[in-house]
């Protein structure tokens, strides 16, 4: 098991560069998440780490030890990669055996690794099978197979389960999840899903355009993201932020509504306000609210997604729990859980909030 | 046989028929050429344009066996086409997967310098080759077959065998890096098995092209115990007369090797060795 720290790290190609910045301290047996757009360049990140890709600057340590110039095959580190990157000519059992193979550990000792492996993914049946005759579920349990046999100091994650269908996404989650409560081993995984991240984070990085935006706990970020960016890449559905201008003591919605705004310490900066769906009352029409007008109501049982259209406001999504009898045309009051209003500045960063705020 | 093609009855009669038409087409040649071969002597204008000789006889194959230098000329061609076969595939292999895998200074001047070797014809250098060969005093050697071969089978080689390799994802190897191979463990445990029918189509590739090459034997060997099977089949030819029905029945003989290459190989050719390495 090992702790991993990035001092400082900084990759370019030629004159592009791609990463730059990163300092991360990832703890012994802490299950990290690399999220953000494609092109944010956390792939190539992973990629470093696992040694695939030289680090350009910067000090890559495990366990305190420096690595940046280490082979792949000497870091000690399993990576299971989204194209699972089976060997096509080895049947199951070779291929979840082939680290061991390359080590020269004894046969036995080999087939009943490969034999325990293969029954904690639920694959002791296929163990003949080549991947050609998998199924893309089976393969990924293979490549995690491989992954887990040699007991490796860290294990990689690169997008693993984008090409799976929704309902094997969640299961294979679920089994990762587990793994790592089992393994209890330090484990770096890349997505662009935000509800993988959210849902199997310890600690989630958050990154655009080559630098870390933050890193902190999933409810860390739902809760406090340092900056537009975060605020509405993590949560679904994505968070409203509409133009505001500043006030004392809150702000002034476009429509002339001043937003009282007490938690926080200073407004007097605030271009945007940011607001959650899930975090907008639906009241009364005629009462002292946002008056809008429903424009699409999506009935998913538990939850009701309504896209209003707020007058001199623009539109706004509202996320309502249960089921409420709402229609495309409707009038609605919608009124903003101020505590949980978020403001920006013209550079996009939070506006700090008093941190016994409400959540 | 997919569905539209039952209902379509007129468009699958087409199909074979242009398919049998091109086979006739190309087949024909070969077919006289065992006619010939097969043909008394004697019966070869007689009989004309009969589709089958009136007397059949295989005393045209004992007599190039037996009474000629063919198997000498056999046997040279044998060394020389396997030779540059196994050489050219080596290097080809080699420089394609450099070319796939790595980037380095120089590389597009590389290739670009590989393409301009295959657009001269051959006769403009036929005169400095004979010389450079001249020099190093390998003219009427085997060797010097070999050597020249293998130049100029290189490039296109090299581009058939880079095509392979960049067929075969990069995650392999890198997978296999990541179990514990050194780069090169990495190419012969994992690609170098997924590469044989790259290996083998190169192979066919350069063993046909150096068994049936004229022009560089006819002029690097003239005497008759190194001279390859295309030159020796020209010793058929005498000032007064052409000797056919042995000319026939040794062309007829060249072609097993050939066949039996691609018997031996097309199963290569034709798997799918890479599927299920990668989604989907």
């Amino acid at each position: 098991m090992a702790r991993i720290e990035l001092k400082n790290i900084a990759k370019s190609y030629g004159t592009v560069e791609v990463l730059r910045n990163i300092d991360l301290d990832i703890q012994d047996g802490e299950f990290v998440v690399l999220v953000g757009p494609s092109g944010c360049g956390k792939s190539t990140l992973l990629r470093m780490i696992a040694g695939l890709e030289p680090i350009t600057s910067g000090a890559f340590e495990i366990d305190g030890k420096r690595m940046n110039d280490v082979r792949p095959r000497d870091r000690d580190i399993a990576m299971v990669f989204q194209s699972y990157a089976l060997y096509p000519h080895m049947d199951v059992a070779r291929n979840m055996g082939f680290s061991m193979e390359i080590r020269r550990d004894a046969a036995e000792m080999r087939k009943s690794r490969v034999a325990e492996a293969g029954k904690t993914l639920g694959l002791s049946k296929l163990l003949r099978r080549l991947p050609k005759e998998l199924s893309g579920g089976q393969r990924q349990r293979v490549a995690m197979g491989r992954a887990i046999i040699r007991d490796p100091r860290a294990f990689l994650f690169d997008e693993p389960l984008s090409n799976l269908d929704a309902a094997l996404r969640v299961e294979m989650r679920l089994e990762i999840a587990r793994l790592h409560q089992k393994l209890k081993a330090t484990m770096i995984y890349v997505t662009h899903d935000q509800v993988e991240a959210l849902t199997l984070a310890d600690r989630i990085v958050v990154l655009d355009s080559g630098d870390i935006q933050q890193v902190g706990s999933p409810l860390d970020l739902y809760e406090r993201p340092a900056n537009k960016f975060v605020a509405q890449f993590i949560g679904s559905p994505t968070m409203n932020v509409v133009p505001v201008s500043a006030a004392s003591g809150g702000v002034i919605l476009a429509d002339g509504t001043f937003l009282a705004l007490p938690h926080l310490d200073d407004t007097g900066l605030a271009v945007e306000l940011g607001i959650r769906p899930e975090h907008i009352d639906v009241v009364d029409p005629d009462a002292d609210a946002l008056a809008a007008v429903a424009d699409v109501v999506e009935h998913l049982g538990s939850d009701t997604n309504i896209y209003a259209l707020v007058e001199g406001l623009g539109p706004i999504m509202v996320r309502v729990h249960g089921n409420i009898p709402a229609k495309p045309g409707d009038r609605l009051g919608l009124r903003i859980q101020a505590p949980n209003a978020h403001v920006f500045s013209a550079d996009g960063r939070t506006l700090q909030r008093d941190m016994t705020g409400a959540a | 046989m997919g569905f539209s093609q039952l209902k379509r009855p007129a468009l699958v009669v087409g199909k074979y028929a242009a398919i049998v038409f091109y086979l006739v087409f190309a087949l024909f040649p070969l077919y006289w050429l065992v006619k010939i071969a097969v043909t008394p002597d004697r019966l070869i204008y007689t009989d004309g344009t009969r589709l089958w000789p009136s007397e059949f006889t295989l005393s045209n194959f004992v007599a190039v066996l037996f009474q000629t230098d063919f198997l000498s000329y056999f046997s040279n061609s044998l060394i020389v086409s396997l030779g540059t076969a196994a050489l050219t595939t080596l290097f080809a292999a080699g420089a394609g997967y450099a070319f796939s895998r790595f980037d380095f200074g120089g590389k597009k001047l590389i290739i670009a310098i590989m393409l301009i070797t295959q657009m001269f014809p051959l006769l403009m250098i036929i005169a400095p080759i004979y010389k450079i060969i001249a020099g190093l005093g390998l003219l009427n050697s085997l060797t010097s077959l070999i050597i020249v071969y293998t130049a100029f089978n290189i490039p296109f080689a090299t581009f058939l065998m880079q095509s392979f390799f960049d067929g075969i994802p990069k995650d392999l190897e890198e997978a296999a890096m990541m179990d514990g191979c050194s780069r090169f463990e990495a190419l012969r445990k994992v690609i170098l098995p997924l590469t044989l029918p790259g290996l083998g189509a190169t192979l066919g590739f350069v063993f046909t092209a150096a068994w049936s090459e004229l022009l560089f034997a006819l002029m690097l060997i003239s005497k008759n115990d190194t001279m390859t099977f295309p030159v020796g089949l020209l010793t058929f030819v005498s000032k007064f007369s052409v000797d056919w029905g042995q000319m026939m029945a040794a062309g007829v003989l060249a072609l097993i090797p050939s066949c039996l290459f691609f018997i031996f190989i097309q199963r290569y050719l034709v798997q799918g060795l890479t599927s299920g390495a990668v989604k989907g």
